[in-house]
């Protein structure tokens, strides 16, 4: 009898200790958002979102900024959704089993480790230097594309995977061809969970600042831009340089970038949430 | 009647064939599509490399391989330059070291309290407002650790300046941690069932439970976790290049300033001359990082296949 309390006390002191563990990680994350909230939200004003910022950035608003992070994330989107999805239902339902496929999926999971400024390094020597696009729109989104294209492969691997083999078999007994069958039955079940991995790529291709420091981004541009060629302002990057590099800079310009940057890649990832819990849809990624 | 019978299903048999000939040349062109998206990441992994050696291996042509690798000094601007990039590897070192020494115990603590110890619903939450943490840009963290915590680190142990390895490493271990978590969740989670209901039969506590029984059987898992954390510490940039005091010196403490291999590319970047030895140096630089990563991707990979393997 005891020894049966001696455990339950050091079973309690045990799970308190793991419980503080947890504490410890979840108390700075509410802690990061809402310090950032409270001081950003008192710089949020119809100007600051649609005036373009003026003396040396200190006053006016980030309208450029915002408007480059949505042409970066969409045209990134552009490039990245069909290539993703095309290689995950490669993959899955046309790729033999063997070797190749191993190195395959190897090479995938080698490249969602790649640090992103390496992948800057290599957008700024393939798309800026030897495909000679320059600093640009197009450099920078098809560079944020490799970054985010091993997030979307991996996420619709696991969605392709999850739809039952019955189905295909049914429908192929039907007599669909192959690629009806993939068109019709797989890929409509396989939607939400191929959706929530590309929502979480973009969230996190929006927030990225290395690769674009490196391929795109142009430190003060108070106009927008006019074609894919041209350099654009976005708002990681801004956030990098009125922190670091402007001397003066008022607070509340600040937090209020911060708050805008967190509010867009927060969207994403609500969005994401929903759709997974919706549809019941384990993570795994 | 029978001619016009006969006629119909003549029509109906060559529409057959022609549909049938259209769907097999939609399949061919098709699946050769697919297989050309499918081929596109490994080429990209391809590119990548090349590239990066294509550039970065010039570098051998000014400066000798033992100057860079061993070489104690990095002033690639002075009017002497100088390309060693020890004081920049010890600097990426040493805030994953710190970083790792913070978010492993934290991190594999809070996973065998999610996968063990919470109710269902809090469980949910904890696990939504983990990946929201991974899901913060790192230049936000960056800004906060200008702002706040690098204050706090200067006055708790009385600095002169707060951007120092520590501040660094603190921020970098909550980037680390989504990973470790969730990986750490999964290996534990993903155990048969058995074990624990054998150990529990047996009498043990719960606590017992976990500690002799389901924390080894899931270790290989853990390691894995570990390993992919490390991996993102290391190549994690924009807040270490904002808030660690950009040093290039080899910090002998967590409390001086350092510069990582990651923060000297995006910051020197800019400023240099295209086709330098400077330029090829960083490229260099790219490689060592590249390596790094993938040396320690593939332990994890192993790891975590052979975990596999075993839960079978």
């Amino acid at each position: 009898m005891v020894n049966q309390n001696k455990k339950n006390i050091e079973q309690k002191l045990a799970f308190s200790i793991l419980g503080l563990a947890m504490l410890l990680v979840i108390i700075p994350t509410v802690l990061i958002i809402g310090f950032i909230i409270y001081k950003g939200i008192g710089a949020i004003s119809i100007e600051f979102i649609t005036a373009m910022p003026r003396r040396g950035m200190t006053q006016g608003g980030i309208f450029p900024a915002i408007v480059g992070t949505l042409y970066l994330v969409s045209g990134t989107l552009a490039v990245a959704l069909p290539l993703g999805i095309g290689s995950a239902i490669y993959l899955t339902e046309y790729a033999k089993k063997g070797k190749v496929l191993k190195i395959v999926r190897l090479a995938i999971l080698n490249l969602a480790g790649v640090p992103s400024v390496v992948y800057g390094l290599f957008g700024l020597g393939l798309f800026v230097l030897f495909l000679q696009f320059g600093q640009s729109i197009i450099a920078g989104a098809l560079t944020l594309a490799c970054l985010i294209l091993p997030v979307i492969i991996t996420a619709s691997e696991e969605a392709l995977k999850s739809v039952p083999q019955s189905y295909r078999e049914a429908s192929l007994a039907l007599g669909a061809t192959k690629w009806q069958t993939v068109r019709s039955v797989v890929l409509p079940h396989a939607m939400p969970g191929i959706l929530t991995g590309a929502i979480l790529g973009i969230g996190r291709a929006a927030g990225e600042t290395a690769p674009i420091l490196l391929t795109v981004v142009a430190f003060f541009l108070p106009r927008l831009p006019k074609s894919v060629l041209d350099q654009v302002m976005a708002l990681p990057y801004h956030l990098y340089i009125i922190s670091t590099q402007i001397p003066n800079m008022p607070e509340e310009i600040k937090y209020g970038t911060a708050l805008v940057l967190l509010g867009i890649v927060s969207i994403f990832f609500i969005i994401a949430t929903v759709i997974r819990i919706k549809f019941k849809i384990s993570k795994k990624a | 009647m029978k001619e016009a019978v006969g006629k119909v299903e003549r029509v109906e048999h060559s529409k057959n064939i022609k549909k049938g000939i259209k769907n097999r040349v939609g399949e061919f062109l098709i699946e050769n599509l697919i297989f050309v998206l499918g081929i596109t990441s490994v080429l990209i992994i391809a590119l990548i490399f090349m590239f990066l050696l294509r550039t970065g291996l010039r570098v051998f042509l000014d400066v000798s391989p033992k100057e860079f690798f061993l070489g104690k000094y990095w002033f690639p601007v002075s009017k002497n330059p100088q390309y060693g990039i020890l004081p920049i590897v010890a600097g990426s070192l040493m805030v994953t070291l710190g970083a790792i020494l913070i978010s492993v115990p934290i991190g594999v603590g809070s996973a065998i309290f999610i996968s063990e110890v919470a109710p269902p619903k809090t469980k949910t939450a904890l696990k939504v407002i983990i990946e929201f943490l991974s899901a913060i840009p790192s230049v936000v963290l960056g800004f906060l650790g200008i702002v706040v915590l690098s204050n706090w680190v200067r006055i708790s142990f009385s600095l002169t300046s707060g951007f120092t390895v520590l501040t660094g490493s603190i921020l970098v271990s909550l980037m680390a941690m989504p990973t470790i978590i969730s990986i750490s969740d999964d290996a534990i989670r993903s155990l048969p069932e058995e074990y624990k209901e054998a150990s529990l039969a047996l009498g043990a506590t719960k606590w017992e439970t976990i500690r002799y029984v389901l924390i080894p059987a899931a270790s290989s898992g853990i390691i894995a976790a570990v390993m992919l954390g490390i991996g993102r510490a290391i190549g994690e940039t924009m807040t270490v290049m904002m808030v660690t005091g950009n040093a290039a010196q080899i910090p002998n403490s967590f409390l001086v300033s350092g510069r990582t291999m990651t923060a000297t590319i995006a910051a020197e970047m800019g400023d240099t001359v295209r086709g330098g030895t400077h330029y090829h140096a960083l490229f260099a630089v790219g490689i060592v990082l590249l390596s790094m990563t993938t040396v320690i991707n593939l332990i994890a990979d192993f790891v975590l296949s052979r975990a596999k393997r075993e839960a079978r």
